[in-house]
């Protein structure tokens, strides 16, 4: 076991993607001399050389369509996107290329790319720079989409998703960058299927799902709520195409109620897919509605509303109380439960 | 008044920069009316080219244009949706085609059929997209062509990338991108080329200017020639005669030569006439005269070549017979090959969207066989035909 942080874990995860495949090529922007502006790739291309991380012109089409055709000759291309709200211009590459060329090409083109995207707020960044685009791309067929939060899973899942034949949407939660934690670098990378959901703490009370930099809140949150008596079940979801129902599945069915936060925009998000196919699949299970703690449906704020913005502690401890049908904010504290 | 006076001096200066940069005319090497024409720095890359090849561009031209023929009459029966003629563009894309290897890749638009035939892509394969039956007809692979690509100029940036690859590799391959006048406004073409010419990929950028999109002449896309714009991003171009195999031909070799010496990208643009429709959806008598019909139908590129032939003491009638003999058999075979495309299976929609196992996927599968297959059991049901 080595103590690293996030991006170090992923910096790591790189290197020995590159090492294991020669057809392992980095392409971004700023990512070779000066590492990344997050320094994930930093020291790459020092030790692999240019031709293998490739500082790009600056244009996400540019880097998103350059490497579907290195796919084609059989490459195995890992963009960074320097921040989420970057993806934009990449956007119609992503979607109506890489996702689509497989099933077009009636699985004769193999699309094995990944994309690196450092998502999300908490960092009191500028406009563009701490977006939750995610539900897009898990609303499109043919893309996978992950988030890691936590150093070891971001070590096995980046090279997990490198290795993967199929395009791999790979969210980064930019704010947990710099969290620490225990890493196996020798671990099988494939010890947890990459699609597969885990509960990374137990309770009987109430499911509470996360995925990237919220899994660190949502622990929080099931701490917080141990001291008042309430065991919170707390999953982190990992994967976002596809989702691990059947371990969200399990968990409800022995709580009862469902919880989901996500810092990305409510409406059409990921916690509208959860509930509603929870609620398909464990309606007689359910002893409450499922609850969402999202982002609003604003535009990302300036660094110094964020605070409002983004689910924290408290807003997720509001909706554990109301799917436990305990006073909370809707309401009234002086009503009764 | 000094903002004034500078602004009219910068107008003068941009129309003096305008004259010293007007192009010579297009490179044409067989005149409208079938001579040969000289053109030095491009004769010597065809002078190989025999009559007897000659004669082979010429079979395949006429091939092409009665491919072209047969699948508008088969929309017109309803056996294909949509088809996008190449009516008009057969000497731009026989002539840039039959310049390259096998080794080489072909990344298109949906209007290069003429490419594709000569990539060796099976007429029946050419007709699923446009039958609806499959998203695309042939594996990229076995003939050195991507599948094309609908979204505009979506495929110049693939081309880099694979080009890139083969730079990589050590190879001496080359990756051609074909698009139209009105992909040169669309970013992707643009990023193409500040791509490949920042990494001096070996890429060939072949332009069909065919003066429409759609309704959209050439004008609304650009106030300077195609060609002229390359040259910004630093890559060499040409002009062509696109209605002109030889001189399209001449063009694809000198930029495969240089993309396969280490020379980058090149781009060309092909000056040609789209003589038919955007797609057998498309009314052109709305937004373009008659006039400019004829005007393009005298400059035809099959009947220029027949000229030529004939000049060479190429029997004209012994040729067209057997042209025509060859185009009516691949007709037949492909008309034959349309018919006898299978509607596919339901649940082969859920197939290859992705490599690997995707649960969620596997479950709406799954679910969905089982209600195709409640059909079988439920005695309500008199036959599965009426609900499939």
């Amino acid at each position: 076991m080595t103590t690293m942080t996030l991006a170090g874990a992923l910096n790591d995860g790189l290197r020995r993607s590159l090492a294991r495949d020669e057809k392992v090529v980095l392409l971004g922007e700023d990512i070779g001399k000066l590492g990344g502006v997050f320094r994930i790739t930093d020291k790459l291309q020092e030790e692999y050389g240019p031709r293998r991380v490739i500082d790009t012109p600056l244009a996400e089409a540019g880097i998103i369509g350059t490497a579907v055709g290195l796919a084609i000759r059989g490459y195995r291309p890992v963009c960074e996107i320097q921040f989420d709200g970057f993806i934009y211009p990449g956007f119609d590459q992503i979607v109506a290329q890489v996702a689509k060329l497989h099933y077009r090409t009636q699985g004769t083109v193999k699309m094995p790319i990944t994309i690196r995207v450092p998502f999300g707020g908490g960092i009191g960044a500028v406009e563009h720079h701490s977006e939750s685009p995610e539900a897009y791309f898990a609303h499109t067929a043919g893309l996978r989409v992950v988030s890691c939060s936590n150093p070891q899973d971001a070590h096995s899942m980046i090279q997990q998703a490198i290795a993967s034949d199929d395009p791999v949407l790979f969210f980064e939660p930019k704010r947990r960058y710099w969290q620490k934690g225990e890493v196996d670098t020798e671990l099988d990378a494939n010890a947890i299927p990459l699609g597969q959901a885990r509960v990374l703490k137990s309770g009987s009370d109430v499911t509470l799902v996360a995925y990237g930099p919220l899994v660190r809140t949502a622990l929080d949150v099931a701490a917080a709520a141990a001291d008042d008596g309430v065991a919170v079940e707390v999953v982190d979801l990992r994967s976002l195409s596809p989702v691990d129902f059947a371990t969200v599945e399990a968990s409800v069915r022995k709580t009862g109620r469902l919880v989901i936060t996500h810092e990305a925009a409510q409406s059409g998000g990921m916690g509208a897919e959860i509930a509603a196919a929870i609620t398909e699949r464990c309606f007689d299970w359910l002893e409450a509605a499922p609850a969402r703690v999202t982002g609003f449906d604003t535009p990302y704020p300036p660094a110094s509303l964020e605070e409002a913005f983004l689910p924290d502690l408290d807003r997720i401890l509001d909706a554990v109380d109301r799917v436990l049908g305990r006073r909370n904010s809707l309401t009234g504290w002086k009503a009764t439960a | 008044m000094s903002t004034t006076h500078e602004g009219t001096r910068t107008h003068e200066a941009h129309e003096d920069i305008t004259a010293l940069l007007k192009l010579e005319d297009v490179v044409q090497l067989i005149s409208p009316t079938g001579e040969r024409q000289s053109s030095p720095g491009f004769d010597s890359w065809v002078d190989d080219v025999t009559t007897e090849q000659l004669a082979d561009l010429y079979e395949d031209m006429v091939v092409v244009r009665r491919i072209d023929t047969e699948a508008t009459a088969l929309q017109r029966q309803g056996e294909l949706g949509l088809w996008p003629p190449l009516l008009g563009q057969e000497a731009a894309q026989i002539g840039s085609a039959r310049a390259l290897r096998s080794d080489d890749f072909v990344f298109s638009s949906y209007r290069e059929n003429g490419v594709a035939y000569c990539r060796g892509v099976n007429f029946t394969d050419l007709m699923r997209v446009w039958r609806g039956t499959a998203a695309s007809g042939w594996n990229p692979y076995e003939v050195g062509m991507a599948t094309p690509a609908v979204i505009i100029g979506a495929q110049t940036l693939h081309a880099t990338g694979y080009a890139l690859g083969c730079q990589f590799d050590g190879s001496d391959s080359v990756a051609i991108a074909y698009f139209g006048d009105g992909a040169t406004s669309q970013g992707d073409v643009n990023e193409a080329m500040v791509f490949a010419a920042s990494f001096q990929a070996p890429v060939v950028f072949f332009c069909q200017n065919n003066q429409w999109a759609i309704s959209e002449p050439v004008g609304l896309q650009s106030k300077r020639h195609l060609s002229d714009r390359a040259p910004g991003f630093g890559i060499p171009s040409m002009r062509v005669d696109g209605n002109d195999v030889l001189a399209v031909m001449a063009a694809t070799r000198i930029a495969l030569d240089r993309a396969r010496t280490g020379g980058g990208p090149t781009f060309i643009e092909a000056v040609t006439y789209r003589m038919g429709p955007h797609t057998t959806s498309d009314d052109p008598t709305r937004y373009r005269s008659a006039s400019e019909l004829d005007e393009w139908r005298a400059k035809d590129p099959i009947t220029r070549l027949a000229a030529l032939l004939e000049s060479r003491g190429v029997f004209p009638d012994e040729l067209g017979s057997r042209v025509n003999s060859k185009a009516d058999a691949v007709a037949r075979d492909m008309r034959a090959g349309c018919l006898s495309i299978a509607k596919p299976n339901p649940l082969s929609v859920f197939e290859n969207v992705f490599a690997e196992p995707h649960s969620g996927l596997e479950r709406q599968k799954s679910q969905y066989a089982a209600y195709l297959a409640s059909f079988d059991s439920d005695p309500d049901a008199s036959t599965q035909g009426d609900r499939s």
